[in-house]
C-alpha cells in the first residue's frame, strides 16, 4: 500500500463513527494492511472457528451474524449496519471467529488487519487504552442485547 | 345493578342479559378470517343489526363474547374511519381465544365496547412520533397508524419500529411493506432470529432505536407489546431524552367487567380497563420496576 493509499484509508477510518475521537496517531498505526472491500449479497465474510485475522468497519450494506450447526442451516442472531463495527474475536485469545458473517445487502467495509491493530495498541498504550474504552461498550451492548433476546421480549 | 329485564326492553340476543344493559353484548357476524401467523388470525366482522356500527378510537378494546365459552378483552385493529367494519386480531392462547381464532365466516359473536382510553394522538400533533410494536403489539396501534396516514401533515418525523420473534410471527407483514411508499415515514422491522431467507434486521426492537431519527424533547412515543418489551423500550426512549410523560404504553391485564368495577385489572392506582389500557410511562415507571405486579 502506498503512503497516499494509506492516508486515504486512515482518513476514512477516522471519519467512521466508531473512530470519532480516537487519536489519529493510533489510527495511522492501525491501518497498516487495511483495505476497502465489497461483498455481494450472500457472500460469507468470516467463518466460525477460523482465525480472526481481521475486523471490519461497516461503511454500507448489512451483515448477518449467523450461528450454525451441522444439522440445520445458519440462524441469524444479529445484523450489523453501516456505522457499526464487526468483530471482537481479534482482540480476545485464541483469536478465532465465534460466528459466521454474511452480507445480506451489497456491503462495503474497511478491513483492518488484526495483528497490525494489536501491535499498534500495544505500541501506543495510552491510545490503546482509549480505544479499548471505546470498544468495551460495543461488546457490553451486544452482550446486553443477547440477554434481552433471551427474554423473548417480542414473543409473549 | 338493574336486573329487571323489562327496563331494557327484554333480553338481549339470547344471552340472558337485558338489552341496553351495560353488560349486554351486541351481535356481530364474522365476514372474513385471515390467518396472520400460525397462531394468530384477523376477524373482520359487521353488525348483525344493520347500522349498529361501533365507532372507536385507536388503542381501545372490546369485550368479545364467544357464546357458551366466555368473554375476552381484545384490542380493535381496524380503521376508525370505517366503523361499519369491526376488526379484531386474535392470538390463540387460551380457551376463549382458541375458540375465537377458529371461527369462520357466518359465526356470530357478542361485542361489548369500545372501552378504555386509546392513544392520545392529539397530544402528538406538531411533534415527532415514534411508534414501537412488539409481537402482537401492532394490532392495537394499527388504527392509530391509519389516522396518522390521514393526517400526516399534522406530525413531524414518524418512525415505526416493529419486532417479532421470527419472520413468520410478523402480523400484517404484507401491509407493513406498503406503508413506506404510502406516507413520509420510516419503518424498521426486526426479528429475534431468522433463517437465510430473511434479508431484514435481526435484533430486539431496542437495537433499532439508535437508527431512528427524531428530536427527543419534541417527541411522543406510543409503545405496545409484551410488558418487558415496553419497559425496555420506554427506558431506552427516556435515556435518549424523550419526556416520560410523552411515552405512552398499552397495558394488558385481566379485564373482566371493563367498567372499572370488578377490580380484576387493577394495576397500582389504575384500573387498566377504565383508566387505560394506554397509560403514560411517567405513571407506570415505578410499577414496571416492581417484579410480579
Amino acid at each position: 500500500m502506498t503512503a497516499t493509499q494509506s492516508e486515504a484509508i486512515a482518513d476514512r477510518v477516522l471519519r467512521h463513527p466508531f473512530f470519532v475521537g480516537i487519536d489519529p496517531t493510533l489510527v495511522h498505526a492501525m491501518v497498516a494492511k487495511a483495505e476497502e472491500r465489497t461483498y455481494d449479497v450472500g457472500e460469507v465474510m468470516v467463518r466460525e472457528g477460523r482465525p480472526a485475522e481481521e475486523f471490519f468497519l461497516v461503511l454500507e450494506g448489512k451483515i448477518a451474524l449467523e450461528i450454525g450447526a451441522a444439522e440445520h442451516p445458519g440462524i441469524t442472531v444479529e445484523t450489523i449496519e453501516p456505522g457499526e463495527i464487526l468483530g471482537w474475536s481479534w482482540l480476545v485469545a485464541p483469536y478465532r471467529w465465534r460466528f459466521d458473517a454474511r452480507a445480506v445487502k451489497p456491503t462495503k467495509v474497511i478491513a483492518l488487519n488484526a495483528a497490525a491493530a494489536r501491535y499498534a495498541l500495544a505500541a501506543h498504550p495510552a491510545f490503546g487504552y482509549e480505544f479499548l474504552m471505546k470498544f468495551l461498550p460495543v461488546v457490553a451492548e451486544r452482550l446486553e442485547n443477547t440477554r434481552v433476546q433471551l427474554l423473548d421480549i417480542h414473543g409473549h | 345493578m338493574v336486573t329487571d329485564a323489562r327496563a331494557f326492553g327484554g333480553h338481549s340476543h339470547g344471552t340472558g342479559v337485558p338489552a341496553g344493559h351495560p353488560y349486554a353484548p351486541r351481535p356481530f357476524v364474522v365476514r372474513a378470517r385471515t390467518q396472520e401467523t400460525p397462531d394468530t388470525v384477523t376477524l373482520r366482522m359487521e353488525p348483525r343489526i344493520p347500522g349498529d356500527r361501533l365507532s372507536f378510537k385507536g388503542g381501545q378494546f372490546n369485550m368479545v363474547y364467544v357464546f357458551g365459552v366466555g368473554e375476552s378483552a381484545i384490542s380493535i385493529s381496524g380503521d376508525p374511519a370505517h366503523p361499519e367494519e369491526l376488526v379484531h386480531t386474535v392470538r390463540a392462547v387460551g380457551k376463549i381465544t382458541n375458540k375465537l381464532a377458529s371461527l369462520t365466516p357466518g359465526a356470530v359473536v357478542g361485542i361489548r365496547g369500545p372501552y378504555g382510553q386509546g392513544w392520545p394522538l392529539d397530544s402528538a400533533r406538531g411533534r415527532d412520533l415514534v411508534i414501537v410494536a412488539g409481537g402482537l403489539g401492532l394490532p392495537p396501534l394499527r388504527p392509530t397508524i391509519y389516522d396518522i396516514f390521514r393526517h400526516r401533515e399534522s406530525f413531524g418525523r414518524i418512525e415505526i419500529v416493529y419486532g417479532a420473534r421470527t419472520p413468520k410471527d410478523l402480523v400484517f407483514a404484507e401491509e407493513v411493506r406498503t406503508w413506506l411508499p404510502k406516507s413520509d415515514l420510516r419503518v424498521q422491522t426486526t426479528v429475534d432470529a431468522a433463517g437465510r431467507d430473511w434479508y431484514g434486521d435481526v435484533g430486539v426492537v431496542t437495537t433499532r432505536l439508535p437508527a431512528a431519527r427524531f428530536d427527543p424533547a419534541n417527541t411522543t412515543a406510543f409503545v405496545c407489546g409484551p410488558e418487558i418489551m415496553m419497559k425496555l423500550t420506554a427506558q431506552a426512549l427516556a435515556e435518549r431524552g424523550v419526556p416520560s410523560e410523552a411515552i405512552w404504553l398499552s397495558m394488558e391485564r385481566n379485564m373482566k367487567c371493563a367498567f372499572g368495577f370488578c377490580g380484576h385489572c387493577q394495576y397500582g392506582p389504575s384500573f387498566v380497563c377504565r383508566d387505560g389500557p394506554v397509560l403514560p410511562y411517567k405513571t407506570l415507571a415505578p410499577l414496571l420496576a416492581v417484579k410480579e405486579v
